[in-house]
């Protein structure tokens, strides 16, 4: 018993306990998230999948520590961060967290290499050791000619794959991603899916929001929600 | 390390605002403006007040001017056919200041008499001075060439003259003029000295130079020239009896000024039974000057506030529009990890970057436009390390000021909403 406690423990790197989120919209409550309690594991893709509505966009706000919840419990790298303030929460995304957008947000006025920099430049490093990792990284999502171009110079999958480097950029241990490829052409979002599959090959935990069954397919585990619930879990086994 | 933080965010905040030229430039035009104008009012308002208080300053801060002065009544008769006018100080009052009161140091009396001068071929019109060698010392004026009067002149009555440089070119005397023979009416002078003119206005209380004087010892204008001056006035025959026409009074120190033209003013009281004189204290002058000064400033202050304050209004109205405009880059930032200060101090130093360098630009708009007046209208201009300091320290303000409620609210954008926000 004690042993399995604490392997357990050595694997879990998400863990929530009867988590709700409840938005006041008039008079009128919403229950976005309505008590759920799970864990994901230390190296595991994970697609939450779900109709508008179920409440999976919450899920990833909260999970992406974007969002707190109203009552219940989330266990983050084992630190409880739903008692955190602001401030802290910015720290936990900082240093812990990734995040890749269905719209890439990258920002228009900042070229790729200052793009790639931006978590860095927070994390205090200096100009040159953050110039260094933008051109490891970009070497990484294969973007290495392109350091000195601005977003809008760049085809989507070009600029998701800086969105890529971006969230790579602090070394974290989960990447988020939203809809990685509802605003690419199937092939792009193929190559994508495949970087992140790579990825997650190297160690990362991977969460990513889809409504799209083939997209969700490159996922090893499969969280459907529903009305604010988790309505079933499919895949490998936990 | 800090600085270097705080460099690094003020050249990325300044990459920011590089982005959008032309806004940047028209929102910092307020600021330009605002302390463009500061400068320049400052620096032609100082030299203004810097010319007067140095023309006061040269009648000396421990001296008192008593002046004969018309008396009102004196005005209204002297109209009446072959009246003689008799007022002002006597030589009894100066003798009686002189010795009464403790506290002055030195007094020269002064005589002023009108008549034509010939020096060689050229005759003018002078301005005969009639004083005591301590004049020169109330009166600075460095020598040009001979020397100033001295005792010995006006005790043993020698024509002795003294010339302005002014009025030595006037008369068309060169330095060798030394030695030679000036004539005033019948008599004959000798040039023994000429001083420096003073150049400006110094007010009707000192002598101006705008005549060509000559210095010659009181007591020989006395004997030689007499106290009764006539002259002809719009048709009318006019003859006064003036014995002194002014005395320059210096007191020990300069506490010593007030009450003692008090009690010069309260001896003549006594002694004269017009009041045709006129006691005035250059000290009170320059109290006056730079209270003048002071609520110039005041009003320049004012003027300048408000020109400031729309100009920050400006900036502050531009940089709401540019965080609205910026949601979204917040929102990743904050995304990113970006802590809300962090947030606030990005658009904190775009707006402080902004109004100081409008600050800037203001100042050399400022400081160029007092130039082009000195060099155009020789109205003296005085720029101040104050008069670009202070604007300088301003504009930071107003950067801080306006720049951190737009700051605050960027800062407060809601990262899900902003990511959203299209």
């Amino acid at each position: 018993m004690i042993r399995e406690a604490e392997s357990n423990s050595g694997v879990e790197i998400i863990k929530l306990e009867d988590a709700r989120k409840i938005y006041q919209m008039g008079s009128s409550e919403v229950n976005a998230l309505g008590g759920v309690t799970l864990t994901f594991k230390r190296g595991s893709f994970w697609a939450i999948m779900g109709p508008s509505g179920s409440g999976k966009s919450t899920m990833m706000n909260v999970l992406g520590c974007l969002d707190r919840l109203s009552s219940g419990r989330y266990i983050l790298e084992g630190r409880d961060v739903s008692t955190l303030n602001d401030d802290s929460l910015s720290e936990m995304r900082l240093r812990h967290l990734g995040f890749i957008f269905q719209s890439f947000n990258l920002i228009p006025q900042l070229t790729v290499q200052r793009n790639i920099e931006l978590p860095l430049y927070y994390l205090g490093w200096e100009a040159s050791s953050s110039a260094e990792r933008a051109k490891e990284l970009a070497e990484k999502v294969g973007l290495t000619e392109r350091l000195d171009h601005r977003p809008s110079e760049l085809s989507g999958g070009q600029m998701q794959r800086v969105a890529i480097a971006r969230a790579l950029a602090n070394d974290p241990q989960i990447i988020f991603a939203d809809e990685p490829t509802g605003n690419l052409d199937t092939a792009t979002g193929k190559e994508i899916l495949g970087l992140l599959n790579e990825l997650n090959g190297q160690g990362k935990t991977i969460i990513m929001v889809t409504h799209e069954m083939d997209v969700a397919a490159y996922s090893r585990q499969r969280l459907h929600m529903l009305d604010g619930v988790v309505d079933r879990i499919e895949g490998e086994e936990q | 390390m800090r600085q270097i933080k705080l460099a690094r965010n003020i050249l990325l905040g300044m990459e920011d605002l590089l982005l959008h030229k032309l806004r940047s430039f028209l929102t910092t035009l307020g600021i330009v403006f605002g302390v463009g104008s500061v400068v320049a009012m400052l620096s032609v308002g100082e030299g203004a007040s810097k010319e007067a208080m140095d023309s006061i300053r040269k009648l000396g801060s421990n001296n008192i001017i008593v002046s004969s002065a018309k008396s009102i009544e004196e005005e209204s008769t002297s109209t009446a056919h072959s009246h003689m006018g008799i007022y002002g100080l006597t030589y009894d009052d100066y003798a009686r200041v002189t010795e009464t009161f403790k506290a002055i140091r030195q007094t020269a009396p002064v005589k002023l008499i009108r008549k034509e001068g010939r020096l060689g071929e050229r005759a003018l019109e002078l301005r005969i001075v009639g004083t005591t060698p301590v004049w020169f010392d109330l009166v600075q004026r460095p020598i040009v060439a001979g020397r100033v009067l001295i005792a010995s002149d006006d005790n043993g009555r020698a024509p002795a003259a003294v010339l302005t440089e002014w009025g030595a070119r006037k008369l068309l005397a060169a330095e060798n003029t030394i030695g030679q023979t000036l004539k005033i009416g019948g008599d004959r002078f000798e040039i023994v000295g000429i001083v420096q003119s003073e150049s400006g206005q110094a007010g009707n209380i000192q002598i101006p130079d705008q005549e060509v004087d000559v210095y010659i010892p009181i007591n020989v204008a006395h004997s030689y020239f007499g106290d009764i001056m006539a002259r002809m006035t719009s048709g009318t025959f006019e003859r006064e009896l003036v014995e002194l026409h002014q005395m320059i009074v210096q007191v020990n120190s300069i506490e010593d000024v007030e009450p003692t033209a008090k009690g010069i003013e309260d001896m003549l009281k006594r002694f004269h039974k017009k009041k045709d004189y006129l006691v005035s204290v250059p000290l009170a002058l320059l109290r006056q000057a730079e209270a003048t000064k002071r609520r110039f400033n005041i009003v320049l202050g004012s003027i300048a506030g408000i020109s400031l304050l729309v100009g920050g209004i400006g900036i502050m109205n531009i940089m709401l529009a540019s965080v609205t405009e910026r949601t979204r880059e917040i929102g990743i930032r904050r995304a990113i990890g970006a802590k809300r200060r962090q947030i606030i101090s990005q658009f904190l130093i775009e707006t402080v970057v902004l109004s100081i360098i409008g600050g800037l630009i203001g100042i050399g708009l400022g400081v160029l436009v007092p130039f082009l007046i000195t060099y155009f209208s020789d109205m003296p201009t005085v720029i101040t390390v104050a008069s670009i300091v202070l604007p300088l320290v301003i504009s930071f303000g107003v950067g801080i000021v306006f720049g951190l409620y737009p700051a605050i609210r960027a800062a407060k954008v809601d990262p899900i909403v902003a990511l959203r926000h299209e």
